[in-house]
Formats: C-alpha cells, structure tokens, sequence
C-alpha cells in the first residue's frame, strides 16, 4: 500500500494545487474591491453586476468553457493581448488554465465575501471614518479582522472549487502533462482507459482531502462564532 | 461658533418631508436635541459628521465643513460620536478600540480610568455589559479630542442606574475637554442635567429653542405641578373611576367621576396637574 503511494504519480495533483492557489490568491485582489462595492452600494446596476457574477454558478461548464476558449485564442483581442505583450500562449497552457479558473471560480470568492461585507454593522464602520480612518484601512483593519468566517470560507471554497473543476479545465486545458493535465482529468482518463484501480486511489485521495479542508473550515467556523458569542 | 443652515428631502415614515435646519451654536455648549421619532434628528447629526449629505452650509469655527459642492470628509472633520447600539470595533480590545482612533496612550488610559474601565482593558467587547460598551464608545470618542461631539440617542438602551452613571461622567468629560456636545435624547431629566440648550424638531423643523429650564418646564399659569404620562387603565369602584396613569418611572391613581371619565380612553397621553401650594420634599 506504501510503496502503491510512494511510486504515485502527484505531478497532477501538485499541478491541481498550483492552480488553485493561484486563482485564489488573484480572485482575492480582484474580488475584494468588487465584493466591497457591492456590499455598499445601492445602485440600480447592483443587480446586474450580481447575476453577471454569479452566471458560473448556473451556465454549464462547457458553455463557460467554450467562450472562454473563444476569448483566449490568438484570434480574439485577450488572446492577441497576452501574447504580444507578455508572450504567453493561454490555450492549451497553464496561465490560460489560470485565467479559466479565475472567471469559474469568481462567485464563490465574491459571494461569501459580500454577504460577510453586508452583515457588518455600519455605524461600526462609520466609525472607523469618524475615527479619520480611510476606506482602504477600514477594510483592512475593521472590516476583514471582523468577517473572518466569511473570508476562511471565500478563499477555501474557492481554493476548493478550483481543485475541484473539470469541463471548463478540459476545454480550456485539454490534458498536456505537467501542463495542464490536474488531479480531476487525470482520474477522467484512468477511467476512460479503464485503469479503475489508479481512479480508485486518486480519487479516494480526492476524497479526503476535500473532506479535511471542509471539516477545517466548519471547525473554525465554528469556534470563531463561539468566541464572538454569535 | 458652529453655523448650520441646510436641508435636505427625507422620505419619512409617513411621508416625505423637508429637513430644514437653520441653527448657531455657541463651541464649547452643551445641547440636547429632542423630538418625536422620524424628526430629523439622527439624519441632521449624520449630516453633521458627514455620514450623509445634504445641500447647504455648515461652518464649524473658521473651518468650511460643508458650502456649495465642497463637502469636507468625515475623516477630516475631527469630530466624536457614540451611536446608540455603542457601534464598538469587536475585533479589537477595549484598549484598541482606544488606540485605533489615536495611538496616544495616555490620554487613552485617562479616560478609562475617568470611567472606570481600566481593568477591562483588554477584554473584547462582546464581553461587556451595555454600559460599559457604551462608556467605551465615549471614551473612543473622545480619542481624537473631537471638535464637536455626537451622541445619538446614547442612553436610551441603557436601564436608570446606569444611565444616572454615565450621565455623570458624560459631564465629567464635558467639563474637563469642554467639547461643544449635541446629544439627541428623549429624557427631560436627562436634558435637564446635561444640556444647557434644548432644541425640538417636528417635520424637519426646530419647534422649540432655548434655554433646558423654559422648554422643559410644563406647568403653566398658577398650576405648581404638571405631569405628563400614559393612560394606563380605567378601574371602577362603586360610583367613581380611577384613572391608572404612568409617568416616568411612577404609576399613579388619578379619581375620575363618570362624566370626566368618558373624555378619556387607555392609551392616551394625559397631563396629571394639581395646584400644590405646600409642596414638601423628603429622602427617600
């Protein structure tokens, strides 16, 4: 059993993780100041930005994908852009994987986020500005240090979602070892291959991982409001 | 002086009306502001800390707050204020919710020992009573030794004793940084003690303004003792009526004959007055 796991190919795990930290970290930044203007807002276009966001939630991953492949080719303004300018390929290559992930992944950063954002007091927030504190050091001071469930489940979920993804990978991706080839299309293809005992084996390594990172968070979760008498 | 003239359209809880406050206060004087809910209090108090905008004029001493399409920003405005429900930064400690506003340390451990809050001082504040979260926000408030203090209804969540405590020590601080203080309050015993002027709104428009002793006393004419307070109950017994009535903290029988008895019903707001030409007073 060891040795089973020790001569374990993990290139398509660490490449699974690499990826989710990845989109983590930059959803963070982007969604940030985008779940704080929706939390504040009332603007009538509110609403849209909303349902906008939260269209990964409901469109088919392939629908995603495919536009998402239409936009990053070379053909396309996005595609032409990074490979002048950067000369990065996005199809068929891990940062295009990236940019896939982070438009996937957006609503489960954002979500959480705003509805922690909302939840706050207000006049504790005004406060802050009373206090002559500038917007930016009362999210990052007052704001955040106070929603800190509703941040461990943004960047969680989020990490998880994305180790979790499969459709739009594949489009997007396809499956180029050490390149674009993650945890969930390398299972896909022991199974099309019928190596069932290797699906077995990475997928019950799935499996439990998710389940730690979940039972974490709600063990935190659950901690925090304890402390907090909520 | 602080010179305020604006105004402002509120879509009130019965129907739109018009904030128009035109006003001049003395720095360094203590006013309370009263009136019924939905007035316009809390919304011109916002509109003092910046919190809310409103066309017009504010001048605090020679410093332009507000003229034209210049608004200078809360963060700018050097101001206090103690919301009703304390509004405290939960994540920070007693003494952070202090420091965060200045890191002046010393001032910070005057005020909590001014309120006796010292040996809280590292405790969150989820840990605390409503009072002391209160004199917390106080004293967070006075951090930044505001220009102008606002107290939005401070007291209100707070039972008597408490109250009376934090009465005294809102005064206490009142006289030693001589703030100029605009509080929103309902109590007349609380205005009375605190403030010196007392201003009442009605529909967005001061009412009443002056001195705390002409606004709030009552009693009119050769009456010596007025009182305003709440039908409670009517009681019949035998051929009279008793009349239950509350006022303040105190429940009162008033006798009604049959006749006077029709004009009221429970639930109405009454005046109890008699003439009292010996009035005596003794402890309690």
């Amino acid at each position: 059993m060891i040795e089973t796991l020790l001569s374990l190919d993990y290139e398509p795990f660490i490449l699974s993780f690499k990826l989710a930290s990845l989109t983590t970290m930059i959803l963070f930044i982007l969604a940030l100041p985008l779940s704080w203007y929706l939390s504040q807002t009332s603007s009538r276009i509110k609403p849209f930005i909303e349902a906008l966001t939260a269209l990964p939630i409901v469109l088919p991953p392939s629908v995603l994908g495919f536009y998402i492949l239409v936009s990053l080719s070379q053909n396309s303004p996005i595609g032409a852009f990074f490979q002048n300018v950067f000369g990065i390929e996005l199809m068929f290559s891990f940062s295009g994987l990236v940019v896939a992930s982070c438009f996937y992944s957006l609503p489960f950063m954002v979500q959480p986020l705003q509805s922690g954002f909302e939840s706050l007091n207000k006049n504790m927030l005004e406060a802050s500005y009373i206090s002559g504190k500038s917007r930016l050091e009362t999210i990052f001071r007052v704001a955040l240090p106070n929603i800190k469930p509703a941040l461990l489940t943004a960047l969680i979920v989020t990490f998880a979602h994305t180790v979790g993804e499969f459709g739009v990978v594949l489009m997007v991706g396809g499956s180029i070892d050490g390149e674009t080839k993650v945890a969930s299309v390398a299972i896909y293809e022991m199974v099309e291959t019928m190596d069932y005992s290797m699906a077995h084996i990475y997928s019950l390594i799935m499996i439990v991982m998710s389940f730690t990172v979940l039972l974490s968070v709600y063990s935190f979760n659950k901690h925090h409001n304890k402390k907090f008498g909520l | 002086m602080i010179e305020i003239n604006i105004e402002k359209k509120l879509h009130g809880s019965q129907s739109e009306m018009n904030l128009n406050v035109c006003l001049e206060i003395e720095e360094g004087s203590f006013v309370a502001l009263s009136g019924e809910s939905g007035s316009g209090k809390t919304t011109l108090l916002r509109i003092l800390a910046g919190l809310e905008s409103a066309k017009g004029f504010i001048k605090m001493g020679e410093e332009i707050w507000q003229e034209g399409d210049f608004v200078k920003e809360t963060q700018k405005r050097q101001i206090g204020f103690v919301f009703q429900e304390y509004a405290l930064f939960e994540n920070m400690s007693v003494l952070q919710n202090l420091l965060f506003v200045s890191q002046d340390k010393e001032l910070a451990s005057h005020l909590l020992e001014i309120t006796d809050l010292i040996q809280l001082k590292d405790r969150l504040p989820n840990t605390l009573s409503g009072g002391q979260k209160q004199r917390v926000s106080l004293c967070r408030a006075m951090m930044n030794r505001p220009k102008l203090l606002l107290m939005d209804e401070p007291l209100s969540a707070l039972d008597m004793e408490m109250r009376n405590r934090l009465q005294k020590e809102i005064l206490l601080l009142h006289k030693e940084f001589k703030t100029t203080t605009i509080f929103v309050s309902h109590d007349p015993s609380e205005m009375y003690k605190l403030a010196e002027r007392v201003i009442v709104l009605n529909q967005g428009k001061i009412i009443k303004d002056g001195r705390v002793k002409e606004i709030l006393r009552q009693t009119q004419g050769s009456q010596k003792f007025s009182f305003r307070g709440e039908l409670l109950d009517i009681i019949q017994a035998d051929v009279i009526f008793i009349a239950v009535v509350s006022i303040g903290q105190q429940i009162v029988e008033v006798v009604l004959d049959e006749s006077e008895m029709k004009k009221f019903k429970v639930g109405d707001e009454v005046q109890v007055s008699t003439k009292a030409f010996a009035p005596t007073l003794s402890l309690v």
